[in-house]
């Protein structure tokens, strides 16, 4: 009864004539819709201005950009900022940076989430797990300012809690946020810190849609919990661990750049000095600012995100048909 | 010899008492895992709240590492006195509810003709939607942008350049799209019901939890971020919470009214102080609201996960 009024509906909404063509019936058509048509104006000129407008302005990577003369009549370089950039003396070191933080971030920042949606649906007293889960969650709600102002406080030399601590123990001070080499541990542990609560709630939401009977299936079968664990939890949560990975794997390059913008200094800078600083650095932070060669460098990464992304994505189809487009 | 043995004690002991000691020990680990889990998250969050009501001299001494030591609100004093800490809440919480109702309203905007299945160019239009998810012109592109726009150092430029999220989109998409079915919307326009009267009488009422949800990710947002702010604005007026923290916590800039003391030693006991204070009042508004609105939050994944 249903399926036939709402057949009889297509049926009169689009007349057979309608679809192969006619030009005024597409019109008349589409112009019943037409506050659809408004209700999209605006998001669309949004997107237009903001976000194509900027890639508008990539153009400039192949300019010597001028802002007397504008993106169109500054004159054309070709590759000459790229070529730069792939030159120059920190090229390597930037690009290590880079990469070597990103890929820390995800050895630690991706299997402990897993262990706790795990360890928090195999506890069975309801109270603590949502106590966990709430102290946990609490951190994501901080801001990047604060968590670093966090930072520099407990580790101050003089007068944070853990050099005096540590100064009780060995009788001395480790200038941490001065360290090229400590860098990175602060902001992979800290990034752990605030988010591991808040992406473990995907995979609890992964393990609370595993079929009951299967646990049931495993206790009759004389499996303990651990072994539950292991052979029905892990398994369930597979599927959605893959693509996350797949995704981060995409995003590999892109290290954002504000927080480590606020824990750099002068004297980490070997060490913290990432491809978004970097652009940074070399034009509105600069005496001197090119910005056609900061828009070259950012150029250079956003292709390569994109592409990896892509073949990234494409591989994720062909695994389990669970890309995202 | 031992196999048989073995077997014979196992069958007499019965197989599920066996197991609870292996059980028991799971249990313990978990118990642990998650304990440890929950104090190392909390204890710096505690080590900050204890250390904003201390004495100046506790907090640079290094004394506290649990509660408050010599309890005193001088550190909240001196926060309160400095009329940039007070003009930085104001902005930001200008900047979150005038920037929040400027998102939701274009993300339902978007959202609601792109869950339609009969809407014609969706697909088109979806394209040029997700492929800023994807590909960006970048930071320096875009802060020429602003400034060719002439809304740099203006509230502008903390309203428009995100005034919307095509992944907030999405996710409101996704949710008209399950919560409103088809029979619905042909109900309402055999009765002659317009698209507008449509998401206002049935579409909005019908999404409420999804509204919430984006609500509060943008407000949030808002809240805590500085990027923006740290681009395009210049003048002091116009800081939100998040630059001023930065430049008294991190930059070390405070003006010498704030903190009005006699010896330098004493005078940096007491900055010192204040950054805690100012770390807890920053972080207060969202933590207050945070055991209410998680649920929200915890929906939001949930929704996103869906389809991503």
């Amino acid at each position: 009864m249903n399926a036939a009024l709402s057949g009889s509906r297509e049926g009169s909404g689009y007349t057979p004539g309608t679809r192969r063509g006619g030009i005024r019936k597409i019109t008349r058509r589409e112009c019943r819709r037409w506050q659809l048509y408004l209700l999209l104006m605006p998001p669309l000129a949004y997107l237009i201005v903001f976000h194509y407008g900027a890639m508008y302005g990539l153009l400039i990577a192949f300019k010597n950009f001028n802002a007397m003369k504008g993106i169109l009549g500054s004159d054309w370089v070709g590759m000459k900022w790229i070529n730069k950039f792939v030159m120059s003396h920190n090229f390597w070191q930037i690009v290590r940076n880079t990469l070597s933080l990103s890929l820390y971030s995800l050895l630690a920042g991706f299997p402990i989430p897993i262990v706790l949606a795990l360890a928090i649906n195999a506890c069975q007293k309801r109270w603590f797990k949502k106590t966990v889960q709430m102290g946990t969650y609490a951190p994501y709600f901080l801001s990047v300012t604060v968590v670093v102002s966090m930072l520099y406080q407990f580790l101050a030399e003089k007068t944070g809690v853990v050099n005096t601590m540590l100064f009780n123990i060995t009788g001395e001070r480790i200038s941490f946020l001065t360290k090229p080499g400590i860098f990175q541990h602060l902001y992979v542990w800290s990034d752990v810190w605030q988010y591991t609560g808040y992406n473990s709630i995907i995979y609890i939401a992964a393990l609370s849609s595993i079929d009951p009977s299967l646990h049931e299936a495993a206790t009759v079968d004389g499996a303990n919990k651990f072994q539950r664990t292991w052979h029905v939890d892990l398994p369930g949560i597979l599927p959605t661990a893959t693509i996350l990975l797949i995704l981060r794997i995409g995003q590999i390059m892109n290290v954002g750049f504000e927080k480590v913008y606020l824990m750099q200094n002068p004297m980490n800078i070997s060490g913290s000095q990432i491809i978004n600083t970097y652009i940074y650095q070399q034009s509105i932070g600069s005496q001197l600012p090119n910005f056609s060669y900061s828009t070259a460098v950012g150029l250079l990464n956003s292709l390569i995100n994109f592409i990896l992304l892509l073949s990234v994505n494409g591989l994720a189809n062909r695994i389990n048909g669970s890309g995202m487009f | 010899m031992t196999h048989t043995a073995s077997t014979v004690r196992m069958k007499r002991r019965s197989p599920f008492e066996r197991s609870t000691g292996a059980d028991r020990l799971f249990d313990i680990v978990i118990y642990a895992l998650l304990g440890f889990a929950f104090l190392i998250t909390i204890y710096p969050m505690i080590v900050v709240l204890s250390s904003s009501f201390s004495s100046a001299a506790a907090v640079t001494g290094g004394q506290v590492w649990l509660y408050p030591i010599q309890p005193t609100l001088k550190g909240y004093q001196a926060v309160f006195r400095n009329s940039m800490v007070l003009t930085g809440y104001m902005n930001s919480l200008f900047y979150a509810v005038a920037g929040t109702l400027i998102n939701v309203t274009m993300t339902v905007m978007a959202a609601y003709p792109l869950s339609r299945k009969d809407y014609t160019p969706r697909g088109f239009v979806m394209l040029v939607f997700s492929f800023t998810m994807f590909f960006s012109g970048g930071m320096i592109p875009s802060y020429i942008l602003v400034s060719k726009l002439g809304i740099m150092n203006t509230r502008w430029a903390m309203l428009l350049p995100g005034a919307m999220s095509v992944y907030n989109m999405i996710l409101t998409r996704t949710y008209f799209m399950s919560a409103l079915p088809d029979e619905l919307l042909e109900a309402a326009q055999l009765d002659g019901c317009s698209d507008f009267r449509f998401i206002r009488s049935v579409a909005l009422p019908l999404s409420k939890p999804i509204l919430a949800v984006i609500a509060l990710y943008y407000a949030v947002g808002h809240w805590n971020a500085y990027f923006n702010a740290f681009m395009y604005l210049s003048d002091t007026k116009l800081f939100p919470l998040q630059i001023v923290l930065r430049s008294i916590l991190l930059l070390n800039q405070v003006d010498a009214s704030t903190v009005s003391m006699e010896s330098l030693i004493e005078r940096e006991a007491v900055k010192n102080l204040l950054k805690y204070s100012l770390i807890v009042i920053a972080s207060v508004p969202v933590l207050a609201l945070y055991p209410f609105i998680q649920k929200y939050f915890i929906h939001g994944v949930m929704i996103g996960s869906i389809k991503g």
